[in-house]
């Protein structure tokens, strides 16, 4: 099986060389593209040859290759880590595509992501938001015992539902507001259904979406689109959640 | 930025005022009023259907009118819910725009739909509606408007309706602003479960089809009466 043909694709790459500069789209071809490798392989191959050129690399996010750390960010053909259900870029694999395809890859477009290189972005906005409440003050000392606090079993899983997020930031890239909504909903559900976290449910929803706009994210007005674009599948009934939790913490 | 999670300061908040500058109590804002006209649509359309009754229409408006103040707090109570909902939808879409100023050369929308991203289009639209439709109706200042009184001495609002439905212009304005309506309607319906949190994956797809079924019935409700006129169907 891995003797499968292999492929001939063209890329239209977004190259720009730093925030303040305009980016514009550059074509290169990728030669004799196996299948079996994964997408960020086949640019490797692609930046090899550039290099070999003389020519500057495409600059790219990665990291772990697995689909853990949220490192990689790229807009295929106009789908946030192309738009293969739950799957990050790093885990694309070249089989998706076919011989003489057309492939555009550019970076997560937000005014909140500035674009650092090519198809890097800056996504420190997250940690921004993650900063102004995402988290429990209370200081625990060591490592508690397993089980020394009780969660119900459906709380539990709702929690770690919403734990997946992995803060890769393609909620945000796939918006038509460059809302981050989705990324602060699964935090803020997460910890308002957990007994350690309920106790500053109110603030932290209230810091956190406070924290948003500051960031300059847009407002949801609920296209979904952010559902479609995780990669880890975090659903929009976390939002109804953080909406929920917001309204509450007014009275 | 906020480093206030840990200290009082948050408990002496104004809370309420949030309401108006946050992300997300705007939201709410526009979700309420927005619900409160489609109440208000759903009554009104009710309202109307009593044309399809011999004498209904001039019956109706006759009781309608005959408690001025009322009618009159009730107009004030309209122009604010409006308002807020117009004033908020342009705010809140402006910075949606500033915040995804750079689009993408190639778009591939997965949930999105036409409704959802021409809100903005489609409410400015209804805005002039509704101005042209006060102006027509309501104060009955367009050239098309023929005002008589019936048999039992009432304004005759059937035969002023009916007379401005046989300018096809206008029949077609209006046809076409109730088409505007299910559009901002079809999408805006289910997004009011949602922005109140009064929602989860299982209710999500329900009120989905609810907005849309609402959407429908208002389009057919409201598009019936120039249909009818205009076709022969209802006469007086
Ligand atoms: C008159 C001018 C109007 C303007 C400029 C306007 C504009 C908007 C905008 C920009 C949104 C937000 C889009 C979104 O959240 O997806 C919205 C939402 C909505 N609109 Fe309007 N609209 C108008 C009239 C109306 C009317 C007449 C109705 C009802 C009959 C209505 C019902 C709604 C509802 C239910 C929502 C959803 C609320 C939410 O969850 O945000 N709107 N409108
Ligand atoms: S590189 Fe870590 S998730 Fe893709």
């Amino acid at each position: 099986m891995s003797h499968d043909k292999t492929m001939n694709l063209t890329l239209h790459v977004w190259r720009q060389k730093g925030p303040k500069d305009p980016g514009k789209f550059e074509v290169y071809d990728a030669k004799d593209v196996s299948p079996d490798q994964s997408f960020l392989e086949m640019l490797d191959e692609v930046n090899e040859d550039l290099i070999k050129a003389g020519k500057d690399p495409i600059a790219f996010d990665h990291d772990c290759r697995e689909g853990i750390c949220g490192m990689c960010s790229q807009v295929i053909n106009g789908m946030a880590h192309g738009g293969q259900d739950r799957t990050t870029v790093c885990q694309l694999h070249m089989r998706m595509f076919k011989d003489g395809d057309t492939i555009y890859i550019e970076p997560w477009r937000a005014r909140a992501f500035p674009v650092i290189k090519d198809l890097v972005v800056d996504r420190i906005a997250l940690d921004t938001i993650i900063q102004a409440g995402g988290y429990t003050s209370a200081h625990t000392g060591g490592i508690a015992d397993g089980n020394a606090i009780l969660v119900p079993k459906p709380e539990a899983e709702y929690a770690m539902d919403a734990a997946e997020c992995i803060g890769c930031g393609a909620c945000v890239a796939g918006c038509p507001n460059g809302s981050a909504m989705l990324f602060t909903s699964a935090k803020v559900s997460q910890l308002a259904v957990l007994p350690q976290g309920q106790a500053e449910a109110a603030r932290r929803v209230k810091e956190m979406t406070e924290t948003l706009q500051e960031c300059g994210f847009g407002n949801c007005t609920n296209h979904y689109e952010c559902q479609a674009a995780c990669p880890k599948g975090i659903n929009v009934k976390f939002i109804a959640k953080l909406n929920r939790e917001y309204l509450k913490s007014l009275f | 930025m906020s480093n206030n999670f840990q200290n009082n300061e948050y408990a002496q908040r104004d809370t309420i005022m949030q309401l108006f500058t946050s992300t997300v109590g705007r939201k709410v804002l526009m979700a309420i009023t927005g619900q409160f006209m489609v109440l208000f649509v759903i009554v009104h359309m009710l309202g109307n259907s009593s044309i399809f009754i011999p004498g209904g229409i001039n019956a109706y408006a006759e009781h309608l009118h005959a408690l001025p103040p009322l009618v009159w707090a009730f107009r004030l109570v309209m122009v604010c819910v409006a308002s807020i909902h117009i004033l908020f939808g342009i705010q809140l879409s402006l910075e949606n725009r500033a915040a995804n100023a750079e689009t993408y050369a190639v778009k591939n929308l997965k949930k999105a739909t036409l409704a959802s991203t021409s809100m903005l289009y489609t409410g400015l639209l209804l805005l002039a509606f509704i101005i042209y439709h006060l102006l027509h109706f309501t104060i009955r200042a367009t050239p098309d408007i023929k005002i008589g009184v019936d048999a039992l001495g009432r304004i005759d609002v059937f035969g002023m309706v009916t007379n401005s439905f046989s300018y096809g212009i206008i029949t077609f304005i209006y046809i076409a602003a109730m088409v505007v309506l299910f559009l901002h309607l079809s999408h805006g319906i289910q997004s009011f479960f949602q922005t109140m949190g009064w929602n989860n994956e299982k209710t999500l797809p329900v009120f989905s089809k609810i907005g849309m079924v609402a959407a429908v019935v208002l389009l057919l409700g409201y598009a019936s009466i120039p249909f009818v006129i205009v076709t022969g169907i209802l006469k007086g």
